[in-house]
Parts: structure tokens; C-alpha cells; sequence
């Protein structure tokens, strides 16, 4: 890595003023929350923003709060205050599992919900420092046209790195937009586009302000697996959100199922359409949303691990987090 | 805790005298160093694996405003090596880049951004060439070699040694064992980045404050490249934030330092960065074995014949030196009767390799003690025993002429197997858990110097001063493994002082006698001993004239509890300050040397330089492992390590080496590799890089085997390099105990665990690694070298 890039900086204390700035800005300015990725991305030379607008003197934006019988957590709460937070972890214990799992204790006491969930798609092509990321040919998602990973390809195959975008959108979380004059709010599943580097359906100029998590008792059970080589530090190299809504005799009512790191956007699998009304150990429905689950997964050779054997965990890991749901 | 006996210092467990600076963050390492006026050098790399340079044009580079220096390849005309026999490395690239990060240009501005900025003003016309990137391709060798002035185009070094006739050996086996195996290429990943400022001194002198191991190479080096006399260099090693052989060499940087320092007048500083540091590598060979070893079925061994092919990237580095060392240390672990071996290193167009924590030893250690658990499930021999058997017994020779002092290999295995509770696990834990095995041996310091001295190899001032404060100088470097505390703790007992009263200088080649440096493991053995003979010596000074005052002959005087007693009459003492300031008042300036320099044991054939050292320490270890069979993913449970360590001079810092050896060992076992895509790195990063962390640590329990050898300070060997050799195949025996799999290549990653548990179940063999050895007749000149004497009339190598 180098130092970091020049760049203007501002530290608006309000949403309207991050939002206007943004917005007088167009593509030129970024927005800075924990900075765990984004610094060490810029030191990297993987962008070069005019402005850099810091987002850590917007107070509305951090903490947990109730409304309408839902938690909305603000877009800057820590990973670690998600992870301690006492009714993140009674109610949806996978979300506080998924937020423990990020990164270190540092990164995790710096690095917020909001920045998790537009995290940048990762390669390892694109995410070295440009001197050596250029040697012997640019690739799409920095300067040049071509992929690396994929040859011939017409997109990028960066992964989605998320851990905490697979299992709200499980849980069927949405997120609040705002901007310059405007708000919307979309769920989490609809945030995410499958190309490595349009990877986000933001749209320019909006902030990311809150997660609001489902009504409690939406579901019955919620579940979150991570694979990785290490117990700490390392981005997925496949995750898995899932929820569960039991009906009478345990019948399975209501499921989803979603992959994470193994595309570019969080993978939703057709959980309901194979275990709707079954039970959830049903070895012919399992079996079934393994091979379903690793027909959706296109890992590929561009992070740690073969993605041969990536693949085969898809369904390793899809079977044991159904069984988590029961544990 | 069993050692210290009869000593007030040593042996125990004295906190580390740089320890407290280094935690409270004190302690200035290189990149802390700041001078007034100073420049920032920057290189521009290389983006191409082999290609000629046409031209360089440097003009609008050297024209920016900030910019004082800009040097290319014309500038350093003379090529370096660590080793004379393989100095082909240009400061920076000559004609040709040969890997992608290749230093091209350098530059040194008023800052960091400012050079940066001037290396991507530098315009370079490169005609690319075909890059050779694997072993296959480099022998093959389709188009121009890298290296158009080796005599065997990519061959860099061919080395063939047999030791009797090995088919004679092979006649009297009855059972053979052949394989094939593959360990991949690795680095050291210090936790700090090489930096280095070359600061003019005077009118025509610099002095390089550098990140090195080994300062007294750097100031040969930087002397004869740029053409200076040794006079007008001065190298001094500021504190390393860890080495493991990746600050052995000496770099680009240092040369580009101190050239741009005597050029600009100014200061300039040179700090890597990661991608950098990864880029400048030196790090483990990629090595691929065939080994065929011969057995009775009683498991002793008939013979051995050992291949190795390195791929060694771009350019020599110490590569001749890890060509020999992956056929050196075999014999020495095992009584081998009859013993062929061949290697042979090729140059690639990658990031060049070198000395890494085992140096050339980890590979075929790895393969051996993989192929001797397989010998031993074949033989019906439990694994241990197998190695009991034909175990190296103290003061023997090795079948290639290696002197083995003393030697607690079987007090190791015997005492492993004790703690481990290995004969009741092996073969007998539930599926999915395993216990495995290995043992190993290693060098206490190269008894060859790099370059052809007949001077000491370490050379240790003591001196003392008017209010009892004393000084050691030693060119040593401390790279975290502790040696300046050994040494004021060797002093210090003789003296009869605590460890923290002695100042230990280290490191200048201006103030300090010259050391050959951290490497090779030789410092507590080499250098401790010069410091013992220097402590002793200033001891009989102070000795003398306290004992004329006490009317006593000067030997029954002691030292101790920082006062020279009376031995006679025990009431009568001087207080050490006293004591002193007598001795310099009769004697004027109180200095006193110790010099060490190892016997000659040289083997009587060409290459026989290599491996013989004036003792050798042995390691057996256990780890047990439990496999996810669904995954392939293992857990490392527990290690267990017995080593020989002759004597520890300070049990903590000696045990804090077995588990960082053991640390290092398992994270090449598990994860690293040096991974490319086409020429570039996949992962050249810290994150992206996997090493293993805290989480995946198991608990190590070691015991220290005490054979007090009769060469070493108080019978001390050494403890850096030892203990990571047997953990890497002590790590594959246990998988394949847990999950009944060989997974012949290193790291053992769990792809490779679940697919061949795949293919065992599918009736296909349970093996993973390579199924064929490259039948590429060697350029070397076969030596055949005779028995040693110690060989003849049954005696298997005893001394007597």
C-alpha cells in the first residue's frame, strides 16, 4: 500500500447536509463510515475521490431503536454494537453472529452495518495495489476492459463480501435511503445487482441511513455459517443467511435460504419452492436445495481457497445451516 | 524448568533485555530513524516477467521539481551475490528484467509522493520475451535463457554426490520405498517491512542504517558494488522487527541508499512496502523430491537415493547453498549406509528465492519423514520405532562425513512418545482424529563463512569502565530471537553481575568486531562462545589485580552477587564497582576479545562445505489433528515437542523459539503458498496472504533435552531453525492417521484432504501430489566421495 491520496474532506453533522454534499459532488465525492475498507482501498489506489465526505459526526445515523414493533439500527452502529446489542441477539441471533464474525475486534469496533452492506466487491485481481494490479494488463473494474479471472468475459465476476447483506436479506431486512430532497426504502435483496463492478442499485447521491429489521416473530429461528481458512480476519469465501417459520408439526411454512460470496450479489435460493411444507430435515428437499444451492454459487479462482472445492462447500454448508435452524 | 544448575544467570528464565523498550514501544526500528535534509527513494518496478530493456527514458522524471536522484541499471555496473560463486544480480536491472518487480529505476525526491510520482514520469521501451514460470518450462527451455551467461542456460546449479555405491546399498534392502512429492514455495512475512537510510558521513563515507540480519555481508557487498573501499562504509543493523532469512541478503535498496546518500549529499531513506516486500521474496524454494530408500525388514535402512529440483526464481541468491542443504541433513538425522543425491536448481522468471527458517532442509524433511511413516505402516513397525532404529548415535560420522558431537535424538523420540501417549493414539484415535509424527536435525551455525575467510567467524569486545559499567560488543544482530540477551546473560555470569548490567552493543560494522550475522543459527553457539572468552579474559584481568590486594593467586577468586570474593577466606570480598576501578588504575583501559572460529570440518569432496557445522541439534515431535471429514478442513489439537538443545541458555527465550519454529512450521503446513497468476502474485498482502493465526495455534507442550555439548557456551546448540522442520510432515502423518490419506505436497490445504478421501473411497488410492519426477539427466559432474572410515567393519559411523 501507499499513504493515502489527497482528497478534500468534510464531516457534515447532519444527513441533509451529507446528502447535499453528495449530491453537488456527483460521482466525485465518497462516503466515509468506519473506514476499515475504504482507507486501505484508497491506499491501494482502487479509487480517487475529489471528496471524501466522513459520516462520523452524523449521530442520528448510530444506535438501535424500536419502531412499530421492529429494531432499526442506523447505518453507522458498530459491527461490534450489533453483535453485543441484547435484542439484536435475542431476536436475531444470526445477525448478531454474522456481525461478530467480521473482520478483528478493531475492525469490528470501527467498521459499521451500513459500510458492511455496500462493501466493494472483492478479486484478487483488483484488490492489490494498482502498480502491481496493472503489471501485465488492467482489469475492468480498475482501468482496463478485460477479465482476468473470467477470460472473455463481458462482465466482472468480483464476490460479494458481505457477511451481514446474506442474512438480512434472509430475514427479509430493508434498507433507508436518502437523498438530496428524496427517501425510499427497498429490501435488502433488491440492493444487490450480480456484476462485480455495478454492484449496487444505489442510486448517485444516496445515503444509506438505517436497517429495519422484519417484525419480531416473523420467523422462528434464524441462522448464519461462515466459511473461511482462519477463525478471524478473513472476508467469506461462502456464507449462509437462513430463517425459518415454522407452521403445526413443525411443517415448514415460511424459509429462506441465501448465499453470500459466492457471485457477486447475495445469492437468494428458491429455499420455499424445495422445503415449503416439508419438514426441514426431508432428505429428498435437502438434497434437492444442495444441488439447487450449488447450481446458484459460480465461485471462481479469484479469492482464497479452489473454487472447486468452494463449490462442493455450497452444499456442505447449505445442509448444515438448515440444521442449525433446528439445533 | 529443570536446568540452571549451579548458575546465577543462565539457564533460567531472565527477562529479555530489550524487552520492556520493545513493548512499551520505545525501541527505534529502521523506519523510525529520521535525519534533517533527508530524501525518500522510491524504485520503479518491473511489470514484466522477461522482457529486454530497449531504452529508458528518464528525462522528465529527473526534471521534476523535487526530484534530486535518478539512477538506473548504468549507474551499478558491477554485479553481487551473497555468494562468490553466483553473483548475478545488478543493483538495478541491467539489460533484461527477469520477474515482475525487478527494481528499474530508482529515484530519490524530497518525499515519498514526490518519487513516486517521478517513477511513473519514467517512460521504459520493454521488448517482452517468453517467461519461463515452473520448473517444466524452465527446463524445457523454448527460447532465450534467462540468463544468457550460465553455462546451462536455465540450470543454475547441478549438484551429484554419492557416498559408496548406493546399489550396493539398495542389494542388501528388502523392502524399498520410492515417491514423489511436492512443497511449494513460501515466504517469511516479517511483521516489518525492510527499510534501510544511507546517510553521508564526511566527504566521501556512508553509513547504512538498515534492516538487515547480517551487516558484515551488507558492508562487503555495498563495498565492492559501488566500488568503495571497506573503509568508507559503515553498515549498522537497527533493531529487526523479524527476519527468518528474508533480511539475509543484502537488497537493491541498500546498495541504491548509500549510492544516492554519496551522490545527493542528503540523507536517503528507503522503506519497502508490503507488495514490496513480497516482490523481494528470497523466501522458501518450491522444491519437487523423488526419494528411494531401501529397508531390512527389521526397518533398518540399507540406503537412500535422494533428487531434488528447485525453482529458484530469477537469481542466485544463496540458491547454491539451498541446493546443497536439500540433500546435507538426511544422514544426520538417520544412520544411512550407502547415500546418492542429486539436485539441481533452475532459474525462473519469478521473484528469486533464498534462505528462509530451515533453509533448504524443511523440503526433503518433509518428504522423508512422510515416506518413513509410510515405511513403517508397511513394515508393520510402529512409526517411532522405525525412527529409534536407525536413529544418529552421539559421536558419530555421517555417510557424508558430517562430525555429530553430541546428539539426544533418541532421548527426544523416546521422550515424545511419553508425553503424547503416541503408541496408545496412533492408529487407535476415532476417525477423523490423527496423531503423527517426525523428528529432525540441524545445523548450530554453517561452519563455512559465505564468502572465503580464514578469520573468525565471530569476534565478541568486552569492555568495562570506571563505575563497573560494562559493555559487549558484538556485530550480532538481534532479530527478535534474543541474542543480545544471551549474551549479556553469558557475560554476566561470568562476572558475577545480573544480565541487565551489561550494555550490549550489536550490529556496527564500525564499532563492533565483526560477526557474520543472524543466520544459520549460529549465533548463540558462535558468537556466545566468543563472548564467553572475552567475559573470562577481562574476569582473569579483574581477577589479578584484586587477587595481588587480597595476597591470594588470582584462581581463587570468585565472581558472584556483584562482588569478587575471596575464595579462600569467603568473608573477604571487594564490591564489583571496587573491584573495576582498581583494574583500571593498574591497568589502564579495561578491554578484553574472544574470537570463535569453528574446527575445519570440511567433507573431503567438492560441496563437502556445505552442512558440516560444529554441532547439530535434534527435534522429535507429535501433533494431533482432527479432520472434518466433510470438509477437509483440520484442527490442530495439540503439538508435543521434545528438542536437543545442548543447554539452554535462557529456558524462555528457547522455548519461545521452539513454538514460533513450530508456529512457522504449521502455518506452511496448512496455508502458504506462493501463489501466481501468470507473473504476478495472487495474493501479495497480509490479509490475502494466510498465515495462521492465534485461533488456529494449538497448545505446544516442550521439553528441552539437555546433552551439554562439548563445543557450545555451557553446552548450548541451537533452537531457531530446529523445531519447524518435523512439524510440517509430523502434521501430514497425522492426517493421514485421522482420515487414512497421504497428501504428498505441502501446504496441506483441505481441497487436497476432502479429494483424496474422495478418491479413496472411490477405490482410487487416498493420495494427493505429484505422480512424476522430471527424467532430466543432471549437468553435474558426478562426486563420488568415499565412505568415511568411521563406515567400515560394521561400525555404522561411531566415532571412537
Amino acid at each position: 500500500m501507499l499513504r493515502l491520496p489527497e482528497f478534500e474532506y468534510a464531516a457534515p453533522a447532519t444527513v441533509g447536509e451529507a446528502t447535499r454534499l453528495m449530491h453537488e459532488r456527483g460521482g466525485k465525492a465518497m462516503l466515509l463510515a468506519g473506514g476499515t475498507d475504504l482507507i486501505p482501498s484508497l491506499k491501494r489506489r482502487q479509487y480517487l475521490p475529489e471528496l471524501v465526505v466522513s459520516l462520523h459526526k452524523v449521530e442520528a445515523m448510530r444506535g438501535v431503536r424500536e419502531a412499530d414493533g421492529r429494531l432499526v439500527i442506523g447505518a453507522l452502529t458498530s459491527l461490534d454494537a450489533v453483535a453485543a446489542h441484547p435484542a439484536i441477539r435475542a431476536s436475531w441471533p444470526a445477525l448478531a453472529k454474522a456481525a461478530a464474525s467480521i473482520g478483528t475486534p478493531q475492525l469490528r469496533n470501527q467498521g459499521t452495518l451500513g459500510g458492511n452492506l455496500l462493501l466493494d466487491t472483492r478479486c484478487t485481481v483488483y484488490n492489490q495495489l494498482e502498480e502491481w494490479r496493472d503489471a501485465g494488463g488492467s482489469c475492468m473494474k480498475s482501468t482496463g476492459v478485460k477479465c482476468h479471472i473470467v477470460l472473455g468475459s463481458k462482465r466482472c465476476w468480483a464476490i460479494s463480501s458481505s457477511d451481514t447483506a446474506p442474512v438480512l436479506a434472509a430475514l427479509g431486512a430493508e434498507l433507508r435511503l436518502v437523498r438530496h430532497g428524496d427517501e425510499r426504502t427497498v429490501p435488502v435483496v433488491a440492493m444487490y445487482r450480480d456484476d462485480g463492478i455495478d454492484y449496487l442499485t444505489l442510486q448517485p447521491g444516496e445515503v444509506l441511513t438505517e436497517v429495519l429489521l422484519p417484525p419480531v416473530g416473523k420467523w422462528d429461528r434464524s441462522a448464519f455459517l461462515k466459511l473461511r481458512r482462519r477463525g478471524t480476519f478473513d472476508f467469506p469465501l461462502l456464507n449462509v443467511g437462513a430463517a425459518v417459520k415454522f407452521g403445526a408439526d413443525r411443517i415448514v411454512e415460511r424459509i429462506s435460504v441465501v448465499l453470500g460470496a459466492v457471485g457477486s450479489a447475495p445469492q437468494a435460493l428458491d429455499a420455499q419452492k424445495f422445503l415449503g411444507g416439508k419438514q426441514i430435515d426431508d432428505a429428498v428437499a435437502v438434497a434437492a436445495l444442495q444441488a439447487h444451492a450449488a447450481k446458484r454459487a459460480t465461485p471462481l479462482p479469484n479469492t482464497d481457497s479452489s473454487h472447486v472445492w468452494r463449490k462442493r462447500m455450497v452444499q456442505v454448508y447449505t445442509a448444515r445451516a438448515l440444521k442449525e435452524l433446528v439445533a | 524448568m529443570a536446568p540452571k544448575t549451579g548458575f546465577a544467570v543462565i539457564g533460567g528464565t531472565e527477562t529479555r533485555v530489550d524487552g520492556l523498550e520493545k513493548v512499551t514501544g520505545r525501541t527505534r526500528f529502521a523506519d523510525d530513524l529520521s535525519f534533517p535534509n533527508m530524501l525518500y527513494g522510491r524504485f520503479l518496478r518491473s511489470p514484466h516477467a522477461h522482457a529486454r530493456i530497449r531504452k529508458i527514458d528518464v528525462s522528465r522524471a529527473a526534471a521534476m521539481p523535487g526530484v534530486h536522484c535518478v539512477l538506473t541499471g548504468r549507474d551499478f555496473p558491477i554485479p553481487f551475490g551473497p555468494l562468490p560463486i553466483s553473483e548475478d544480480e545488478y543493483v538495478l536491472a541491467f539489460d533484461k528484467v527477469t520477474y515482475v518487480g525487478e527494481p528499474v529505476v530508482a529515484i530519490a525526491a524530497i518525499d515519498e509522493a514526490t518519487a513516486d510520482a517521478a517513477c511513473r514520469a519514467v517512460v521504459v521501451d520493454y521488448e517482452e520475451l517468453d517467461a519461463y514460470m515452473t520448473l517444466e518450462e524452465a527446463l524445457e527451455q523454448r527460447g532465450e535463457p534467462i540468463h544468457t551467461e550460465h553455462r546451462f542456460g536455465n540450470i543454475h546449479k547441478a549438484v551429484s554426490l554419492e557416498f559408496g555405491d548406493v546399489a550396493q546399498g539398495f542389494a542388501e534392502a528388502e523392502y524399498f520405498r520410492e515417491d514423489v512429492f511436492f512443497y511449494q514455495g513460501n515466504t517469511h512475512m516479517p511483521i516489518e517491512e525492510h527499510s534501510c537510510t544511507g546517510v553521508p558521513e564526511g566527504i566521501d563515507r556512508v553509513t547504512l542504517y538498515s534492516s538487515t540480519q547480517n551487516p558484515h555481508y551488507g558492508h562487503r557487498l555495498i563495498a565492492k558494488a559501488l566500488q568503495l573501499p571497506g573503509s568508507r562504509v559503515r553498515v549498522v543493523a537497527t533493531p529487526a522487527g523479524g527476519g527468518f532469512g528474508g533480511k539475509c541478503d543484502t537488497f537493491s535498496h541498500e546498495f541504491a541508499a548509500c549510492r544516492m546518500a554519496l551522490r545527493t549529499g542528503r540523507p536517503v531513506k528507503f522503506t519497502l512496502n508490503r507488495e514490496e516486500v513480497f516482490y523481494t521474496h528470497r523466501g522458501r524454494h518450491p522444491v519437487l523430491m523423488w526419494s528411494k530408500i531401501g529397508f531390512r525388514r527389521n526397518g533398518r535402512i540399507t540406503g537412500m537415493h535422494f533428487r531434488s529440483f528447485l525453482d529458484g526464481g530469477a537469481y542466485g541468491s544463496l540458491g547454491v547453498a539451498t541446493t546443497y542443504y536439500t540433500g546435507a541433513l538426511q544422514p544426520c538425522s538417520y544412520r544411512i549406509p550407502y547415500y546418492k543425491f542429486e539436485g539441481t536448481r533452475l532459474t525462473t522468471n519469478k521473484p528469486v528465492c533464498g534462505p528462509k527458517r530451515g533453509h533448504g532442509a524443511p523440503q526433503p524433511r518433509a518428504m522423508i519423514e512422510v515416506q518413513m511413516d509410510k515405511a513403517a505402516v508397511d513394515l508393520g513397525i510402529d512409526p517411532a520405532q522405525l525412527r529409534l532404529v536407525n536413529a544418529i548415535e552421539p559421536y558419530s560420522k555421517t555417510i557424508n562425513h558430517f562430525r555429530v558431537t553430541s546428539c539426544g535424538l533418541k532421548e527426544c523420540i523416546e521422550k515424545v512418545v511419553e508425553v503424547s501417549g503416541f503408541n496408545d493414539k496412533w492408529g487407535r484415535l476415532p476417525h477423523g482424529k490423527g496423531i503423527g509424527f517426525a523428528i529432525s536435525a540441524y545445523l548450530s551455525g554453517a561452519g563455512t563463512t559465505q564468502y572465503p575467510s580464514n578469520g573468525p567467524h565471530s569476534e565478541v569486545v568486552v569492555k568495562v569502565g570506571r563505575f563497573g559499567e560494562v559493555q559487549c560488543l558484538t556485530g550480532s544482530t538481534d532479530i527478535g530471537q534474543g541474542s543480545m540477551t544471551v549474551h549479556a546473560s553469558i557475560v554476566a555470569e561470568v562476572l558475577g553481575l545480573h544480565a541487565s548490567d551489561v550494555m550490549v552493543i550489536n550490529g556496527d560494522t564500525a564499532t563492533t568486531p565483526i560477526d557474520l550475522g543472524s543466520y544459520s543459527s549460529r549465533v548463540t553457539f558462535m558468537s556466545g562462545n566468543a563472548a564467553l572468552e572475552a567475559a573470562r579474559r577481562m574476569r582473569d584481568q579483574i581477577a589479578a589485580v584484586v587477587a595481588a590486594t587480597f595476597g591470594i593467586p588470582a584462581d581463587c577468586t570468585e565472581f558472584r552477587e556483584h562482588k569478587v570474593f575471596n575464595a579462600v577466606n569467603p568473608g573477604q570480598s571487594m564490591a564489583w564497582e571496587d573491584a573495576c576501578a582498581l583494574a583500571e588504575s593498574k591497568l589502564g583501559a579495561l578491554s578484553s576479545t574472544g574470537n570463535y572460529t569453528p574446527p575445519d570440518l570440511d567433507g573431503p569432496y567438492k560441496g563437502g562445505a556445505v552442512g558440516p557445522s560444529p554441532a547439530y541439534s535434534y527435534t522429535a515431535l507429535a501433533v494431533q489433528v482432527d479432520v472434518d471429514p466433510e470438509t477437509g478442513m483440520i484442527d490442530v489439537e495439540k503439538v508435543w515437542c521434545a528438542h536437543d538443545i545442548g543447554f539452554p541458555i535462557n529456558q524462555t527465550l528457547v522455548i519461545g523459539q521452539v513454538e514460533g519454529g513450530i508456529y512457522m512450521g504449521l502455518s506452511e503446513a496448512l496455508f502458504e503458498e506462493m501463489d501466481y497468476r501468470k507473473s504476478r502474485l495472487e495474493a501479495p498482502s497480509m490479509l490475502d496472504y494466510k498465515t495462521i493465526t492465534v485461533n488456529e495455534m494449538p497448545e505446544i507442550e516442550t521439553h528441552l533435552i539437555c546433552t551439554h555439548d562439548p563445543e557450545g557456551p555451557f553446552g548450548a546448540k541451537e533452537v531457531g531453525q530446529g523445531p519447524l522442520l518435523p512439524a510440517i510432515p509430523a502434521l501430514l502423518n497425522a492426517v493421514y492417521d485421522a482420515v487414512g490419506v497421504r497428501i504428498d505436497e505441502v501446504p496441506c490445504t483441505p481441497d487436497k484432504v476432502l479429494f483424496a478421501m474422495e478418491r479413496k473411497a472411490d477405490g482410487r488410492g487416498g493420495r494427493i501430489g505429484p505422480t512424476a519426477f522430471p527424467e532430466h539427466a543432471t549437468t553435474a559432474r558426478a562426486v563420488r566421495a568415499p565412505r568415511p572410515a568411521e563406515w567400515e567393519n560394521g561400525n555404522e559411523g561411531r566415532m571412537n
